[in-house]
């Protein structure tokens, strides 16, 4: 039996900015997929990198785990990093976890994808 | 000299056995959820209750079964009524039994993947307690209160 969930994640290529939609729960079962297709799109990625979540329902610490990892991937290679529309369920998992003032938050794709903030 | 008499326990409402495979958390969660709802829990803390559950349950997958799918897990769940309508939580596993002194939640100064789980359970759950089992392997006793606070997201405060 497979033991993993496949992870579908929609992927919006623009100068200089690389947007990535994930949808369905983050969790243990699907956190090795999401992990694996992120370092895969920003070893070619430049600028500000969107981790749009609003197709995100559910995230558990493995899911928190694999955003920290791209966070220090994205400062290690000068990358931005934004989060956007997390939802009260998943951002207070990284309230619990105190991140929620490591990432750039975003409640809007709008200011997200804003390079001049 | 005569040995002490030992009160069994209560059987479980409801009881839950599964393999150590993260394919089954998403359908744990449904399960709970569902559950704390018809206890009349309110739906923010029954999703936070979800969370510590399906934390326990990726701890007991990836440290004590070491990843091995084929471990068993059983999930027991119950209401009490002593000090109020209470929601009783056990995780039990027959991994290897863990030094007790050494489950405890990281220093979260340090931005690093990993090693959240024992804090989001014990930030979450009103009563956490470990012990090893009789047989070998390990159980997590968790408590929380039906009751309703709607006045803030936690029922513990930070810190």
């Amino acid at each position: 039996m497979d033991e993993q969930a496949p992870m579908t994640m929609a992927v919006d290529r623009q100068d200089n900015l690389l947007i990535v939609r994930p949808e369905g729960d983050i969790d243990l079962a699907s956190s090795p997929g999401l992990r694996a297709q992120l370092r895969e799109l920003i070893a070619s990625a430049s600028g500000r990198i969107v981790v749009d979540l609003e197709g995100v329902p559910y995230m558990d610490s493995s899911g928190v785990a694999t955003l920290v990892e791209l966070l220090q991937s994205c400062r290690r290679d000068q990358l931005e990093l934004v989060l956007c529309r997390l939802s009260e369920r998943v951002l207070s998992v990284f309230q619990i976890a105190r991140l929620d003032g490591v990432f750039t938050i975003s409640e809007s794709l709008e200011s997200a994808t804003d390079t001049n903030t | 000299m005569a040995t002490p008499e030992i009160t069994p326990e209560p059987p479980a409402d409801l009881n839950v056995a599964f393999y150590s495979r993260p394919i089954y958390l998403s359908a744990i969660r449904h399960m709970l959820d569902a559950f704390c709802e018809r206890m009349g829990m309110d739906p923010n803390q029954s999703a936070r209750v979800c969370l510590a559950v399906d934390e326990a349950i990726c701890n007991v997958i990836r440290h004590g079964y070491g990843g091995d799918p084929n471990g068993r897990i059983e999930l027991a769940i119950s209401r009490l009524e002593e000090n109020g309508p209470t929601l009783q939580i056990d995780i039990l596993d027959r991994a290897a039994c863990v030094d007790l002194d050494t489950i405890r939640s990281r220093d979260l100064e340090e931005v690093r993947p990993g090693g959240l789980g024992v804090h989001i359970i014990q930030e979450i759950m009103t009563e956490v307690e470990y012990s090893h089992r009789e047989g070998g392997g390990m159980r997590l006793r968790m408590r929380h209160p039906l009751a309703t606070d709607k006045s803030e997201g936690s029922s513990k405060p930070n810190g």
